[in-house]
Protein backbone atom coordinates (compact mmCIF):
# COMPACT_ATOMS: atom_id res chain seq x y z
CA UNK A 1 0.00 0.00 0.00
CA UNK A 2 1.09 3.58 -0.66
CA UNK A 3 0.00 6.56 1.41
CA UNK A 4 -0.69 10.07 0.14
CA UNK A 5 -0.53 12.96 2.55
CA UNK A 6 -1.48 16.58 1.98
CA UNK A 7 -1.35 19.36 4.53
CA UNK A 8 -3.23 22.59 5.09
CA UNK A 9 -0.85 24.74 7.09
CA UNK A 10 -2.16 27.80 8.92
CA UNK A 11 0.46 30.41 9.66
CA UNK A 12 0.03 33.48 11.83
CA UNK A 13 1.71 36.43 10.16
CA UNK A 14 4.12 38.78 11.86
CA UNK A 15 2.15 42.01 11.66
CA UNK A 16 1.61 44.71 14.25
CA UNK A 17 -2.14 44.87 13.78
CA UNK A 18 -5.00 42.55 12.87
CA UNK A 19 -6.15 41.60 9.38
CA UNK A 20 -9.05 44.02 9.03
CA UNK A 21 -8.76 46.41 12.00
CA UNK A 22 -6.08 48.22 13.98
CA UNK A 23 -6.23 46.05 17.10
CA UNK A 24 -2.85 44.79 18.22
CA UNK A 25 -1.71 41.39 16.91
CA UNK A 26 0.16 40.01 19.90
CA UNK A 27 0.14 36.81 21.91
CA UNK A 28 -0.12 36.62 25.66
CA UNK A 29 -2.36 39.52 26.68
CA UNK A 30 -5.22 39.21 29.17
CA UNK A 31 -8.46 38.04 27.52
CA UNK A 32 -10.48 40.46 25.39
CA UNK A 33 -8.23 43.51 25.54
CA UNK A 34 -7.28 43.63 21.84
CA UNK A 35 -10.78 43.93 20.48
CA UNK A 36 -12.91 46.47 18.63
CA UNK A 37 -16.25 46.63 16.77
CA UNK A 38 -14.68 45.11 13.63
CA UNK A 39 -13.12 41.99 15.17
CA UNK A 40 -16.07 41.53 17.51
CA UNK A 41 -18.34 41.47 14.47
CA UNK A 42 -20.57 44.38 15.47
CA UNK A 43 -23.18 45.10 12.83
CA UNK A 44 -22.18 48.01 10.61
CA UNK A 45 -18.46 47.89 11.46
CA UNK A 46 -16.41 47.90 8.26
CA UNK A 47 -13.19 45.98 7.67
CA UNK A 48 -10.15 47.43 5.87
CA UNK A 49 -7.36 45.19 4.55
CA UNK A 50 -3.98 45.30 6.31
CA UNK A 51 -1.53 45.96 3.45
CA UNK A 52 1.34 44.34 5.32
CA UNK A 53 -0.52 41.01 5.46
CA UNK A 54 -0.88 41.08 1.67
CA UNK A 55 2.84 41.82 1.34
CA UNK A 56 3.87 38.96 3.67
CA UNK A 57 1.62 36.47 1.89
CA UNK A 58 2.92 37.46 -1.53
CA UNK A 59 6.51 37.26 -0.24
CA UNK A 60 5.78 33.73 0.99
CA UNK A 61 4.44 32.91 -2.45
CA UNK A 62 7.63 34.24 -4.03
CA UNK A 63 9.77 32.20 -1.61
CA UNK A 64 7.83 29.05 -2.50
CA UNK A 65 7.99 29.64 -6.25
CA UNK A 66 4.27 30.37 -6.60
CA UNK A 67 2.48 32.28 -9.31
CA UNK A 68 1.32 35.56 -7.80
CA UNK A 69 -2.19 36.30 -8.98
CA UNK A 70 -2.60 39.82 -10.28
CA UNK A 71 -6.20 39.87 -9.19
CA UNK A 72 -7.40 38.51 -5.90
CA UNK A 73 -10.46 38.95 -3.69
CA UNK A 74 -11.92 38.07 -0.32
CA UNK A 75 -15.00 35.94 0.30
CA UNK A 76 -17.26 35.07 3.19
CA UNK A 77 -17.24 31.50 4.46
CA UNK A 78 -20.48 31.02 6.33
CA UNK A 79 -20.80 28.77 9.36
CA UNK A 80 -21.97 28.93 12.93
CA UNK A 81 -19.39 28.44 15.63
CA UNK A 82 -18.79 30.43 18.82
CA UNK A 83 -15.18 31.23 17.91
CA UNK A 84 -16.20 33.75 15.27
CA UNK A 85 -18.70 36.42 16.07
CA UNK A 86 -19.97 37.30 12.59
CA UNK A 87 -21.07 33.75 11.74
CA UNK A 88 -18.80 33.99 8.74
CA UNK A 89 -15.06 34.00 8.35
CA UNK A 90 -13.48 36.32 5.82
CA UNK A 91 -11.29 34.13 3.65
CA UNK A 92 -10.38 33.69 -0.01
CA UNK A 93 -12.26 31.16 -2.09
CA UNK A 94 -11.64 31.10 -5.84
CA UNK A 95 -9.09 33.89 -6.23
CA UNK A 96 -6.28 33.31 -3.72
CA UNK A 97 -3.20 35.54 -3.68
CA UNK A 98 -0.84 32.74 -4.77
CA UNK A 99 -1.20 29.55 -6.83
CA UNK A 100 1.20 26.68 -7.51
CA UNK A 101 4.69 26.49 -6.06
CA UNK A 102 6.79 23.96 -4.18
CA UNK A 103 9.02 23.18 -1.23
CA UNK A 104 12.02 20.88 -1.64
CA UNK A 105 12.69 18.50 1.21
CA UNK A 106 15.80 16.39 1.76
CA UNK A 107 15.50 12.96 3.37
CA UNK A 108 18.41 10.50 3.54
CA UNK A 109 20.27 12.61 1.02
CA UNK A 110 17.42 12.45 -1.52
CA UNK A 111 15.63 15.61 -2.57
CA UNK A 112 11.88 15.45 -3.09
CA UNK A 113 9.68 18.26 -4.36
CA UNK A 114 6.38 18.82 -2.53
CA UNK A 115 3.86 20.78 -4.55
CA UNK A 116 1.99 23.78 -3.17
CA UNK A 117 -1.57 24.12 -4.46
CA UNK A 118 -2.34 27.61 -3.24
CA UNK A 119 -1.77 30.20 -0.54
CA UNK A 120 -4.60 32.37 0.66
CA UNK A 121 -5.20 34.87 3.40
CA UNK A 122 -7.96 34.84 5.98
CA UNK A 123 -8.74 35.97 9.51
CA UNK A 124 -7.99 33.76 12.50
CA UNK A 125 -10.79 32.81 14.86
CA UNK A 126 -11.07 33.54 18.58
CA UNK A 127 -9.75 31.21 21.25
CA UNK A 128 -12.07 28.91 23.23
CA UNK A 129 -11.35 28.02 26.80
CA UNK A 130 -13.23 25.09 28.25
CA UNK A 131 -14.51 25.47 31.79
CA UNK A 132 -16.19 22.06 32.01
CA UNK A 133 -19.79 23.20 32.33
CA UNK A 134 -19.41 26.00 29.75
CA UNK A 135 -16.88 27.56 27.39
CA UNK A 136 -15.24 30.98 27.40
CA UNK A 137 -14.33 33.02 24.33
CA UNK A 138 -11.31 35.32 24.14
CA UNK A 139 -11.36 37.46 21.00
CA UNK A 140 -7.76 38.70 21.18
CA UNK A 141 -6.75 36.26 18.43
CA UNK A 142 -9.99 36.78 16.50
CA UNK A 143 -9.37 38.64 13.27
CA UNK A 144 -5.56 38.34 13.28
CA UNK A 145 -4.04 37.60 9.85
CA UNK A 146 -3.83 33.90 9.06
CA UNK A 147 -2.18 32.57 5.93
CA UNK A 148 -3.20 29.14 4.72
CA UNK A 149 -0.76 27.11 2.65
CA UNK A 150 -2.36 24.10 0.95
CA UNK A 151 -0.09 21.35 -0.38
CA UNK A 152 -0.63 18.71 -3.03
CA UNK A 153 -0.98 15.14 -1.65
CA UNK A 154 2.69 14.63 -2.48
CA UNK A 155 4.00 13.31 0.81
CA UNK A 156 3.97 9.56 1.29
CA UNK A 157 4.73 9.12 4.98
CA UNK A 158 5.08 10.79 8.37
CA UNK A 159 8.80 11.52 7.90
CA UNK A 160 8.14 13.46 4.70
CA UNK A 161 5.39 15.49 6.35
CA UNK A 162 7.72 16.31 9.22
CA UNK A 163 10.52 17.28 6.83
CA UNK A 164 8.11 19.46 4.85
CA UNK A 165 6.92 21.33 7.93
CA UNK A 166 10.49 21.85 9.14
CA UNK A 167 11.59 23.15 5.73
CA UNK A 168 8.55 25.42 5.50
CA UNK A 169 9.14 26.79 8.99
CA UNK A 170 12.73 27.60 8.13
CA UNK A 171 11.68 29.47 4.99
CA UNK A 172 8.96 31.42 6.80
CA UNK A 173 11.30 32.41 9.60
CA UNK A 174 13.98 33.43 7.13
CA UNK A 175 11.50 35.48 5.17
CA UNK A 176 10.43 37.30 8.33
CA UNK A 177 6.87 36.20 7.51
CA UNK A 178 6.12 34.55 10.84
CA UNK A 179 7.89 33.82 14.10
CA UNK A 180 6.67 30.22 13.72
CA UNK A 181 6.54 29.85 17.48
CA UNK A 182 4.73 26.53 17.94
CA UNK A 183 4.00 27.10 21.65
CA UNK A 184 2.10 30.24 20.70
CA UNK A 185 0.18 28.45 17.97
CA UNK A 186 1.88 30.36 15.14
CA UNK A 187 1.70 27.26 12.94
CA UNK A 188 -1.20 24.84 13.05
CA UNK A 189 -2.20 22.32 10.45
CA UNK A 190 -4.82 19.96 9.17
CA UNK A 191 -3.76 16.63 7.71
CA UNK A 192 -5.37 14.83 4.77
CA UNK A 193 -4.31 11.21 4.43
CA UNK A 194 -5.33 8.30 2.23
CA UNK A 195 -3.87 4.96 1.17
CA UNK A 196 -4.16 2.96 -2.04
CA UNK A 197 -2.75 -0.29 -3.40
CA UNK A 198 0.69 -0.01 -5.03
CA UNK A 199 0.28 0.44 -8.74
CA UNK A 200 -3.06 2.18 -8.46
CA UNK A 201 -3.31 5.69 -9.91
CA UNK A 202 -6.45 6.84 -8.11
CA UNK A 203 -6.16 8.21 -4.60
CA UNK A 204 -7.99 6.30 -1.88
CA UNK A 205 -10.71 7.78 0.32
CA UNK A 206 -9.12 10.39 2.59
CA UNK A 207 -9.62 11.27 6.20
CA UNK A 208 -8.87 14.63 7.74
CA UNK A 209 -7.19 15.21 11.08
CA UNK A 210 -7.76 18.76 12.22
CA UNK A 211 -5.97 21.23 14.46
CA UNK A 212 -2.55 19.73 14.89
CA UNK A 213 -0.26 22.18 16.66
CA UNK A 214 3.08 20.39 16.95
CA UNK A 215 5.23 18.86 14.21
CA UNK A 216 5.86 15.87 16.46
CA UNK A 217 2.11 15.45 16.84
CA UNK A 218 1.70 15.48 13.04
CA UNK A 219 4.38 12.81 12.75
CA UNK A 220 2.81 10.55 15.38
CA UNK A 221 -0.75 11.08 14.12
CA UNK A 222 0.27 10.22 10.56
CA UNK A 223 2.18 7.12 11.59
CA UNK A 224 -0.93 5.93 13.38
CA UNK A 225 -3.50 6.98 10.79
CA UNK A 226 -1.70 5.46 7.78
CA UNK A 227 -1.31 2.15 9.62
CA UNK A 228 -4.95 2.26 10.73
CA UNK A 229 -6.20 2.72 7.17
CA UNK A 230 -4.00 -0.09 5.84
CA UNK A 231 -5.13 -2.38 8.66
CA UNK A 232 -8.80 -1.59 8.06
CA UNK A 233 -8.53 -2.18 4.31
CA UNK A 234 -6.72 -5.46 4.86
CA UNK A 235 -9.52 -6.54 7.16
CA UNK A 236 -11.99 -5.69 4.41
CA UNK A 237 -13.36 -2.58 6.11
CA UNK A 238 -14.19 0.49 4.09
CA UNK A 239 -12.49 3.84 4.77
CA UNK A 240 -15.08 6.57 5.28
CA UNK A 241 -14.39 10.17 4.34
CA UNK A 242 -14.53 11.82 7.74
CA UNK A 243 -12.83 14.13 10.19
CA UNK A 244 -10.85 12.42 12.90
CA UNK A 245 -9.35 13.78 16.06
CA UNK A 246 -5.83 12.98 17.24
CA UNK A 247 -5.52 12.19 20.93
CA UNK A 248 -1.96 12.92 21.98
CA UNK A 249 -2.33 11.08 25.28
CA UNK A 250 -3.53 7.76 23.93
CA UNK A 251 -1.76 8.09 20.57
CA UNK A 252 -4.75 7.20 18.40
CA UNK A 253 -7.10 9.01 16.00
CA UNK A 254 -10.83 8.66 16.52
CA UNK A 255 -13.81 9.55 14.37
CA UNK A 256 -15.46 12.82 15.39
CA UNK A 257 -18.82 11.36 14.35
CA UNK A 258 -20.14 14.67 13.05
CA UNK A 259 -23.54 13.48 11.93
CA UNK A 260 -24.42 16.95 10.68
CA UNK A 261 -25.04 17.94 7.13
CA UNK A 262 -21.86 17.98 5.10
CA UNK A 263 -20.31 21.44 5.42
CA UNK A 264 -21.98 23.93 3.17
CA UNK A 265 -20.11 27.19 3.55
CA UNK A 266 -22.01 29.10 0.83
CA UNK A 267 -18.96 31.20 -0.06
CA UNK A 268 -19.76 34.50 -1.67
CA UNK A 269 -17.68 37.63 -2.38
CA UNK A 270 -17.18 39.81 0.71
CA UNK A 271 -19.11 42.95 -0.25
CA UNK A 272 -17.31 45.08 2.37
CA UNK A 273 -13.86 44.58 0.86
CA UNK A 274 -12.54 45.71 -2.50
CA UNK A 275 -10.41 43.45 -4.69
CA UNK A 276 -6.63 43.37 -4.55
CA UNK A 277 -4.78 44.10 -7.77
CA UNK A 278 -1.04 43.62 -7.90
CA UNK A 279 1.15 45.05 -10.63
CA UNK A 280 4.32 43.41 -11.90
CA UNK A 281 6.26 46.39 -10.56
CA UNK A 282 4.89 45.86 -7.05
CA UNK A 283 5.58 42.13 -7.09
CA UNK A 284 9.08 42.77 -8.45
CA UNK A 285 9.78 45.29 -5.67
CA UNK A 286 8.77 42.75 -3.00
CA UNK A 287 10.87 40.13 -4.72
CA UNK A 288 13.94 42.32 -4.52
CA UNK A 289 13.40 42.81 -0.80
CA UNK A 290 13.49 39.08 -0.09
CA UNK A 291 16.25 37.86 2.20
CA UNK A 292 18.82 35.26 1.21
CA UNK A 293 17.51 31.70 1.70
CA UNK A 294 19.26 29.10 3.91
CA UNK A 295 20.91 27.07 1.13
CA UNK A 296 22.28 30.20 -0.58
CA UNK A 297 23.47 31.56 2.73
CA UNK A 298 25.26 28.30 3.55
CA UNK A 299 27.16 28.40 0.26
CA UNK A 300 28.05 32.05 0.69
CA UNK A 301 29.28 31.56 4.27
CA UNK A 302 31.58 28.76 3.05
CA UNK A 303 33.07 31.22 0.55
CA UNK A 304 33.17 34.27 2.82
CA UNK A 305 34.52 32.73 6.02
CA UNK A 306 36.32 29.61 4.84
CA UNK A 307 34.31 27.33 7.13
CA UNK A 308 33.36 23.72 6.22
CA UNK A 309 30.08 23.18 4.39
CA UNK A 310 28.69 21.12 7.26
CA UNK A 311 29.33 23.91 9.77
CA UNK A 312 27.86 26.50 7.43
CA UNK A 313 24.76 24.34 7.01
CA UNK A 314 24.22 24.05 10.76
CA UNK A 315 24.68 27.80 11.27
CA UNK A 316 22.49 28.76 8.32
CA UNK A 317 19.61 26.58 9.52
CA UNK A 318 18.49 29.30 11.93
CA UNK A 319 18.48 32.87 10.67
CA UNK A 320 19.18 34.41 14.08
CA UNK A 321 22.09 32.04 14.71
CA UNK A 322 23.53 32.76 11.27
CA UNK A 323 23.17 36.51 11.90
CA UNK A 324 25.02 36.18 15.22
CA UNK A 325 27.75 34.10 13.64
CA UNK A 326 28.29 36.48 10.74
CA UNK A 327 28.39 39.54 12.99
CA UNK A 328 30.96 37.80 15.20
CA UNK A 329 33.06 36.57 12.29
CA UNK A 330 33.11 40.01 10.66
CA UNK A 331 34.08 41.73 13.92
CA UNK A 332 36.98 39.40 14.77
CA UNK A 333 38.10 38.30 11.31
CA UNK A 334 38.38 34.67 12.45
CA UNK A 335 35.47 32.80 10.88
CA UNK A 336 36.62 29.36 11.96
CA UNK A 337 36.90 30.37 15.64
CA UNK A 338 33.53 32.19 15.50
CA UNK A 339 31.93 29.11 13.97
CA UNK A 340 33.45 26.83 16.62
CA UNK A 341 32.22 28.98 19.48
CA UNK A 342 28.71 29.34 18.11
CA UNK A 343 28.36 25.69 17.11
CA UNK A 344 29.68 24.20 20.35
CA UNK A 345 29.60 26.37 23.48
CA UNK A 346 26.79 28.64 22.28
CA UNK A 347 24.52 25.79 21.15
CA UNK A 348 25.16 23.87 24.36
CA UNK A 349 24.39 26.88 26.60
CA UNK A 350 21.25 27.71 24.58
CA UNK A 351 19.91 24.19 24.91
CA UNK A 352 20.81 23.97 28.63
CA UNK A 353 19.02 27.23 29.31
CA UNK A 354 16.22 26.41 26.85
CA UNK A 355 16.50 29.84 25.32
CA UNK A 356 17.24 31.23 21.87
CA UNK A 357 20.11 33.32 20.58
CA UNK A 358 17.99 36.44 20.22
CA UNK A 359 17.23 36.44 23.95
CA UNK A 360 20.76 36.28 25.38
CA UNK A 361 22.75 39.24 26.70
CA UNK A 362 25.99 38.47 24.89
CA UNK A 363 26.53 40.58 21.78
CA UNK A 364 28.43 39.31 18.72
CA UNK A 365 31.03 42.06 19.29
CA UNK A 366 31.69 40.67 22.77
CA UNK A 367 32.28 37.16 21.48
CA UNK A 368 34.50 38.66 18.79
CA UNK A 369 36.55 40.46 21.47
CA UNK A 370 36.89 37.17 23.37
CA UNK A 371 38.14 35.43 20.24
CA UNK A 372 40.62 38.27 19.82
CA UNK A 373 41.99 37.68 23.33
CA UNK A 374 42.52 33.99 22.54
CA UNK A 375 44.11 34.78 19.18
CA UNK A 376 46.53 37.22 20.85
CA UNK A 377 47.27 34.51 23.46
CA UNK A 378 46.19 36.81 26.28
CA UNK A 379 44.10 33.94 27.67
CA UNK A 380 44.08 30.19 27.07
CA UNK A 381 41.05 28.11 26.10
CA UNK A 382 39.96 27.01 29.60
CA UNK A 383 39.97 30.68 30.69
CA UNK A 384 38.13 31.67 27.50
CA UNK A 385 35.41 29.13 28.29
CA UNK A 386 35.01 30.67 31.72
CA UNK A 387 34.69 34.15 30.20
CA UNK A 388 32.22 32.78 27.65
CA UNK A 389 29.86 31.46 30.31
CA UNK A 390 29.96 34.85 32.08
CA UNK A 391 29.22 36.63 28.79
CA UNK A 392 26.41 34.21 28.08
CA UNK A 393 24.73 34.93 31.42
CA UNK A 394 25.26 38.68 31.69
CA UNK A 395 27.22 40.05 28.75
CA UNK A 396 30.05 42.50 29.38
CA UNK A 397 33.51 43.41 28.17
CA UNK A 398 35.71 40.29 27.90
CA UNK A 399 38.90 42.25 28.62
CA UNK A 400 37.48 43.63 31.88
CA UNK A 401 36.24 40.18 32.90
CA UNK A 402 39.68 38.69 32.22
CA UNK A 403 41.33 41.38 34.39
CA UNK A 404 38.76 41.14 37.20
CA UNK A 405 39.01 37.38 37.37
CA UNK A 406 42.80 37.37 36.99
CA UNK A 407 42.61 35.07 33.98
CA UNK A 408 45.45 36.59 31.97
CA UNK A 409 47.54 33.79 30.63
CA UNK A 410 51.12 33.55 31.90
CA UNK A 411 53.45 32.92 28.98
CA UNK A 412 56.61 34.26 30.61
CA UNK A 413 59.10 31.39 30.81
CA UNK A 414 60.72 32.82 33.92
CA UNK A 415 57.45 32.73 35.85
CA UNK A 416 56.54 29.24 34.63
CA UNK A 417 59.97 27.69 35.08
CA UNK A 418 59.73 27.72 38.88
CA UNK A 419 56.47 25.78 38.73
CA UNK A 420 57.89 23.31 36.24
CA UNK A 421 60.88 22.67 38.53
CA UNK A 422 58.57 22.22 41.51
CA UNK A 423 56.51 19.61 39.66
CA UNK A 424 59.61 17.76 38.50
CA UNK A 425 60.77 17.64 42.12
CA UNK A 426 57.42 16.37 43.46
CA UNK A 427 56.66 13.76 40.79
CA UNK A 428 59.84 11.76 40.28
CA UNK A 429 57.88 8.68 39.23
CA UNK A 430 56.09 10.45 36.36
CA UNK A 431 59.37 12.03 35.29
CA UNK A 432 60.91 8.54 35.07
CA UNK A 433 57.87 7.25 33.15
CA UNK A 434 58.15 10.08 30.63
CA UNK A 435 61.84 9.50 30.18
CA UNK A 436 61.01 5.81 29.58
CA UNK A 437 58.81 6.93 26.69
CA UNK A 438 55.31 7.26 28.23
CA UNK A 439 53.67 10.31 26.61
CA UNK A 440 50.78 10.18 29.06
CA UNK A 441 53.17 11.05 31.85
CA UNK A 442 53.96 14.36 30.14
CA UNK A 443 50.26 15.24 30.01
CA UNK A 444 50.06 14.52 33.73
CA UNK A 445 53.03 16.78 34.49
CA UNK A 446 51.61 19.62 32.36
CA UNK A 447 48.33 19.19 34.20
CA UNK A 448 50.11 19.63 37.54
CA UNK A 449 51.61 22.95 36.40
CA UNK A 450 48.20 24.09 35.14
CA UNK A 451 46.79 23.25 38.57
CA UNK A 452 49.48 25.16 40.47
CA UNK A 453 49.07 28.17 38.13
CA UNK A 454 45.29 28.03 38.62
CA UNK A 455 44.90 27.43 34.91
CA UNK A 456 46.76 30.57 33.89
CA UNK A 457 49.97 29.08 32.54
CA UNK A 458 50.27 28.91 28.77
CA UNK A 459 50.14 25.13 28.20
CA UNK A 460 52.30 25.43 25.10
CA UNK A 461 55.10 27.14 27.03
CA UNK A 462 54.78 24.58 29.87
CA UNK A 463 55.10 21.71 27.40
CA UNK A 464 58.17 23.23 25.76
CA UNK A 465 59.87 23.75 29.14
CA UNK A 466 59.27 20.13 30.19
CA UNK A 467 60.54 18.81 26.90
CA UNK A 468 63.67 20.94 27.17
CA UNK A 469 64.34 20.01 30.78
CA UNK A 470 63.57 16.29 30.48
CA UNK A 471 64.47 15.72 26.86
CA UNK B 1 -35.46 24.39 -3.02
CA UNK B 2 -35.15 22.56 0.26
CA UNK B 3 -36.55 25.01 2.80
CA UNK B 4 -35.73 22.77 5.74
CA UNK B 5 -32.09 22.64 4.67
CA UNK B 6 -31.88 26.43 4.30
CA UNK B 7 -33.54 26.85 7.70
CA UNK B 8 -31.00 24.51 9.25
CA UNK B 9 -28.09 26.45 7.73
CA UNK B 10 -29.53 29.65 9.20
CA UNK B 11 -30.23 27.89 12.51
CA UNK B 12 -33.90 28.81 12.53
CA UNK B 13 -36.82 26.54 13.33
CA UNK B 14 -39.88 26.74 11.08
CA UNK B 15 -43.41 25.47 11.56
CA UNK B 16 -44.99 23.41 8.77
CA UNK B 17 -47.13 26.40 7.83
CA UNK B 18 -44.05 28.63 7.60
CA UNK B 19 -42.18 26.08 5.53
CA UNK B 20 -44.94 26.07 2.97
CA UNK B 21 -45.24 29.86 2.89
CA UNK B 22 -41.48 30.39 2.56
CA UNK B 23 -41.18 27.74 -0.10
CA UNK B 24 -43.58 29.75 -2.23
CA UNK B 25 -41.88 33.07 -1.50
CA UNK B 26 -38.40 31.70 -2.14
CA UNK B 27 -39.65 30.24 -5.39
CA UNK B 28 -40.88 33.64 -6.51
CA UNK B 29 -37.62 35.35 -5.57
CA UNK B 30 -35.57 32.77 -7.44
CA UNK B 31 -37.81 33.02 -10.49
CA UNK B 32 -37.32 36.77 -10.47
CA UNK B 33 -33.53 36.46 -10.30
CA UNK B 34 -33.71 33.82 -13.03
CA UNK B 35 -34.89 36.55 -15.39
CA UNK B 36 -31.25 37.70 -15.50
CA UNK B 37 -30.58 34.49 -17.38
CA UNK B 38 -32.17 36.07 -20.45
CA UNK B 39 -29.28 38.52 -20.79
CA UNK B 40 -26.51 37.73 -23.19
CA UNK B 41 -23.33 37.96 -21.10
CA UNK B 42 -21.11 36.25 -23.64
CA UNK B 43 -17.64 37.81 -23.37
CA UNK B 44 -18.45 39.78 -20.22
CA UNK B 45 -16.03 39.03 -17.42
CA UNK B 46 -17.62 38.06 -14.08
CA UNK B 47 -17.02 40.58 -11.34
CA UNK B 48 -17.73 40.60 -7.64
CA UNK B 49 -17.66 44.39 -7.46
CA UNK B 50 -19.20 46.89 -9.81
CA UNK B 51 -17.11 49.85 -8.61
CA UNK B 52 -13.71 50.16 -10.32
CA UNK B 53 -11.85 50.67 -7.05
CA UNK B 54 -9.23 48.31 -5.64
CA UNK B 55 -6.32 48.11 -3.18
CA UNK B 56 -7.87 49.96 -0.28
CA UNK B 57 -5.34 49.14 2.43
CA UNK B 58 -4.63 50.10 6.02
CA UNK B 59 -1.17 50.90 7.34
CA UNK B 60 -0.05 48.13 9.69
CA UNK B 61 -0.23 50.26 12.81
CA UNK B 62 -1.74 49.03 16.06
CA UNK B 63 -4.01 51.26 18.10
CA UNK B 64 -5.83 50.62 21.37
CA UNK B 65 -9.10 48.75 21.13
CA UNK B 66 -12.25 49.05 23.21
CA UNK B 67 -12.22 49.04 26.99
CA UNK B 68 -12.83 45.50 28.19
CA UNK B 69 -15.55 46.40 30.68
CA UNK B 70 -17.45 48.12 27.89
CA UNK B 71 -17.05 45.10 25.64
CA UNK B 72 -18.11 42.52 28.20
CA UNK B 73 -20.88 44.81 29.43
CA UNK B 74 -23.02 43.72 26.49
CA UNK B 75 -22.42 40.01 26.97
CA UNK B 76 -25.30 37.95 28.37
CA UNK B 77 -22.81 36.06 30.55
CA UNK B 78 -19.07 36.26 31.27
CA UNK B 79 -16.49 34.33 33.26
CA UNK B 80 -12.80 35.12 33.82
CA UNK B 81 -13.04 38.12 31.45
CA UNK B 82 -14.39 35.95 28.66
CA UNK B 83 -17.70 35.68 26.84
CA UNK B 84 -19.46 32.69 28.32
CA UNK B 85 -21.16 30.36 25.85
CA UNK B 86 -22.74 26.91 26.12
CA UNK B 87 -20.09 24.23 26.32
CA UNK B 88 -18.45 23.68 22.94
CA UNK B 89 -18.33 20.02 22.01
CA UNK B 90 -15.77 19.45 19.31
Amino acid sequence: MIASVGLEVHVQLRTNSKMFCGCENRFGHDPNVQVCPVCLGYPGALPVINGKAIELTVKTGLLLGCTINHRSKFDRKNYFYPDQAKNYQVSQYDQPLCSGGHVDIVLDGETKRIGITRIHLEEDVAKNIHFGDASGIDFNRGGTPLMEIVTEPDMSNADEAFAFLSALKQILQYGGVSDCNLEQGNIRCDINASVRPSGSDTLGVKTEIKNMNTFKGVHRALKYEIQRQIRDIEKGREIIQETRRWDDETGVTASMRTKEYAHDYRYFPEPDLLPVELTDAQIEAWKEGLPEMPADRRDRMVRDYGIPEYDAGVLAADRAVADFFEATARACGNGKAASNWVMTDMMRCLSERETDIASIRMAPEQLAALIGLVDKKVINMPAAREVFSILFEQGGDPETIVKDKGLVQVSDEGAIEGMVDQVIGEHAKSVEDYKAGKQAALQFLIGQVMRISKGKANPQVVRELFMRKLG
Amino acid sequence: MDVEYIAHLARIRLTDEEKERFAGQLGQILAYVEELGELDVEGVEPTAHAVPVHNVFREDVARPGLDRDTVLGNAPATRSDQFLVPRIIE
